[in-house]
């Protein structure tokens, strides 16, 4: 992919986030350098908080992370749906609630710039009033997501015995923390 | 639910009552929920997204407040259909345009509207008419709790509930309102209010939400973050700024009335006699004639014209609402026509009323 601005490679992909809107840019190392540090001084002084949301994204690359870094961070991905941390930053979407634990060390300085806060102090679910045995968190029941992957993968890969297995996990999961098979 | 009788009526955001209704046209709250054992609908399957859309619309079916919703599915409209749902604000335009299996459930007052597999699997939206943030975001409340009995909503005890985009984290709230504010606009006000409401954290948005060019004078007014503080308090910081917003407008058209009568009662006049009397007429050029004569009407300019039909002609005069009530499809050239002519024997039935 060509750099927006010149003719050069694009290494730096950045999503902007901003109330809801998603703007995507594709750098060259130069072009995302002045990028950066042209928002860097727009937010404020050195140091401070960058006013911005995007800013979020982009501070961890300004304070240096080489491109080899970031190519690692980009390759990150998550055991359950299978985003890597570079599909997010281009579409702006996560891919499952897991990605919330899995990139939460990633995700912590873009939420802290969108939100000003990194703690929900909002309602919480009543899981006492369903009589329902899962706790407040729901990690244990989006862990069908990554088996139900791996079937699906088994499936096609025709590997019959792994795709019964995974089956019979997601069973008993959604047994234990719904009460019932979903299906 | 046949969209026809739809077509009928006007819809809540429309009716034109509650409170301070000559100036906030409606009142919405909506939340974010996903399933927690389903990818987000951006990385599901096309079976996934099936299977997050049979889950929800069944588990909804389970609880009083769903049962007294129809569910329409999306994914099998009519083009024109699901324009028409985007018109009356009950479906997003993401949603209308988006593939795969989706759907919606609307009260008969389409006060409520569930979305499924918009953004998030579910964007539960609740709408009143006038200033009513409270009443809605107590239907809201009442609504989620039920469907959260029924569905394990994704939840994490520090980030709360878990949406699609980490902009909605936390409560998955949205307040907003829809504010009719022809007179900031004129006045030249309406940037330096805006700046202003930038500062403390609220988002501003033309009517339809596509860019800051505003349709008819109407923005939307709604909170930018939403964790960190509770439902609530995000209800008040919108609600707060909305009686400042109604005080500067009904200023400016007191000053607009005071210092520029003949200005401003001409161009109510004006665009009161095209909107009577075109041929031809764009949606983009009603929507700013009907916001002109809303404000005529409402500064004692026009006497034979009621609010609530001005509201209604809003609504009616768009693209999907004019061919259902027509009952033909039209390309947009036989639309403006039949706008035009919509417009005229809207505007000649009140005149003979008004000879009787």
């Amino acid at each position: 992919m060509k750099c927006q601005q010149c003719d050069k490679q694009a290494v730096f992909h950045i999503t902007e986030l901003e109330t809801g809107e998603v703007r995507e840019l594709h750098l060259c190392e130069d072009h995302a350098r002045s990028y950066l540090n042209q928002s860097e001084t727009g937010g404020g002084g050195e140091g401070e908080e960058k006013a911005s949301p995007g800013g979020a994204l982009t501070g961890p690359l300004a304070v240096g992370q080489t491109a080899d870094e970031l190519a690692l961070l980009d390759k990150k991905a998550c055991p359950m749906c299978g985003i890597t941390f570079f599909e997010f930053r281009n579409q702006g979407r996560l891919g499952c609630p897991h990605d919330y634990v899995h990139f939460e060390k990633e995700l912590e300085p873009l939420i802290a710039n969108i939100h000003g806060s990194t703690q929900h102090t909002g309602r919480r679910p009543d899981r006492a009033a369903t009589g329902s045995p899962l706790p407040e968190g729901t990690e244990e029941l989006t862990g069908v997501i990554g088996l139900r992957r791996g079937m699906q993968e088994a499936i096609a890969c025709e590997d019959y015995e792994k795709a019964r297995e995974d089956r019979d996990a997601i069973r008993a999961i959604e047994e234990r923390w719904l009460g019932a098979p979903r299906a | 639910m046949k969209l026809d009788t739809l077509a009928q009526a006007v819809g809540e955001w429309l009716r034109g009552t509650g409170p301070e209704s000559d100036i906030v046209m409606s009142s919405r709250v909506r939340l974010a929920r996903n399933v927690a054992h389903f990818p987000f609908v951006s990385r599901a399957a096309e079976q996934d997204r099936a299977d997050v859309e049979k889950f929800l619309r069944e588990r909804i079916a389970t609880v009083p407040a769903g049962q007294k919703l129809e569910y329409i599915d999306v994914g099998r409209l009519e083009e024109i259909d699901r324009q028409f749902l985007v018109e009356r604000q009950l479906i997003s335009r993401e949603h209308a345009e988006a593939q795969g299996a989706r759907g919606v459930a609307i009260d008969g007052l389409e006060q409520v509207s569930l979305m499924i597999n918009e953004e998030d699997h579910l964007r539960i939206q609740c709408m009143h008419s006038g200033l009513d943030l409270r009443g809605a975001w107590e239907q809201i409340r009442g609504v989620d709790e039920q469907i959260g009995k029924a569905v394990a909503y994704a939840f994490h005890p520090r980030w709360g509930y878990l949406t699609a985009c980490p902009t909605n984290v936390g409560t998955g709230i949205r307040v907003s309102v829809m504010l009719h504010l022809p007179a900031l606009v004129i006045t030249r006000q309406i940037d330096k209010v805006f700046r202003s409401l930038h500062k403390i954290s609220l988002a501003v948005r033309g009517l339809y939400g596509e860019g800051s060019q505003a349709m008819g004078d109407f923005y939307q007014i709604s909170n930018q973050t939403t964790l960190g503080r509770t439902e609530e308090e995000l209800v008040e910081q919108v609600g707060d700024v909305v009686p400042v917003l109604i005080d500067y407008e009904r200023r400016a058209r007191e000053f607009l009335v005071r210092e520029t009568q003949q200005n401003v009662h001409d161009q109510v006049s004006r665009a009161y006699g095209i909107l009577r009397t075109a041929q031809t007429i764009s949606a983009e050029e009603t929507m700013q004639l009907l916001s002109r004569v809303r404000m005529g009407v409402l500064l004692g300019l026009i006497g034979d014209v009621k609010i609530a039909d001005i509201n209604s002609l809003l609504v009616r005069t768009q693209p999907a609402h004019l061919q259902k009530l027509r009952g033909i499809e039209l390309d947009t050239k036989d639309r403006n026509i039949e706008r035009a002519r919509y417009l005229r024997r809207h505007f000649e039935g009140h005149a003979a009323e008004g000879t009787n």
